[in-house]
């Protein structure tokens, strides 16, 4: 599968997170929308390391280049399951204070 | 066109539609659901690369925890189909106009770079995304940033709590 293919569907993926984020004001359905956009690089280093992995596996059956990008993978996937945990707490803190989720009135952060 | 060609055009048009539904949906209860069809769209892409771990590793964090958290969320606030009272429609032409613009920048420049033209992504073969390959570099190579990670973790789950406690 040539790579293009790969960064074409995850830039389609990225920019739909990103019109999300624009145009969105539920503040849960925003936040869904940078989950969707660290998925789309989540894949794309897949792809990449894959890539660069099949240049290596010509000559080398048990060659291990390019298991970096998936222990990356790994670690961004870490951060975004706390990143998510200590999200909602906030969200749910807000809601709680102005019984609101429209980041159009969230858009202070004092009172 | 062989079948892995058939998948992978199948899993990119399932995932592609299943974000623009999360955009479109009303309810955040849709949503969610539309992003939990996203997620394993993208764990098939990953069995496809012969990524096995993060296949499941991405099903079980992302379409098991991370979303069931949404949903708890979502219904402990009790939003009713109301909760995006949005009704300009020139905002959500000016985010479609400017994100499709963005695209066909993105696109163009990727059609034009002369370095990845003829790369292929292998499929199906190489061993780096097995498990007893990711262990061993994540125990030896990252042994440290894994450390560091579990302390992330716990102040995060501290931070979590005491934010949401009062």
């Amino acid at each position: 599968m040539p790579i293009s293919n790969y960064i074409i569907f995850c830039l389609a993926l990225f920019t739909i997170g990103i019109v999300g984020v624009l145009v969105r004001r539920n503040a849960i359905i925003v936040f869904m929308c940078i989950e969707l956009m660290l998925n789309a690089v989540n894949l794309l280093l897949v792809a990449f390391s894959k890539m660069h992995n099949g240049v290596a596996y010509l000559t080398d059956k048990s060659t291990i280049v390019g298991a970096d990008a998936q222990v990356f993978v790994f670690f961004i996937m870490v951060v975004a399951a706390a990143e998510v945990s200590v999200g909602l707490a906030i969200i749910v803190m807000m809601y709680r204070n102005t019984k609101s989720i429209d980041i159009n009135f969230l858009n202070r952060l004092k009172n | 066109m062989n079948l892995i060609q058939i998948l992978f055009w199948l899993l990119s048009g399932l995932a592609i539609v299943s974000a623009l539904m999360v955009l479109i949906s009303k309810n955040p209860v849709h949503s969610v659901l539309w992003l939990i069809v996203v997620f394993f769209a993208i764990s098939g892409h990953y069995i496809l690369l012969n990524a096995q771990f993060l296949a499941i590793v991405n099903l079980i964090v992302y379409a098991g925890a991370i979303m069931v958290l949404f949903l708890f969320v979502i219904m402990l606030m009790n939003l009713g189909k109301e909760s995006d009272p949005q009704k300009n429609v020139w905002i959500k032409l000016a985010g479609a106009i400017s994100g499709g613009s963005l695209l066909i920048v993105l696109v163009s420049l990727v059609k034009q770079a002369s370095e990845i033209n003829d790369k292929e992504a292998l499929l199906g073969n190489g061993n780096i995304g097995l498990i007893g390959t990711l262990g061993k570099v994540l125990f030896t190579d990252f042994v440290v940033p894994f450390e560091i990670s579990s302390v992330l973790f716990l102040s995060a789950m501290v931070g979590a709590v005491v934010i949401g406690k009062k």
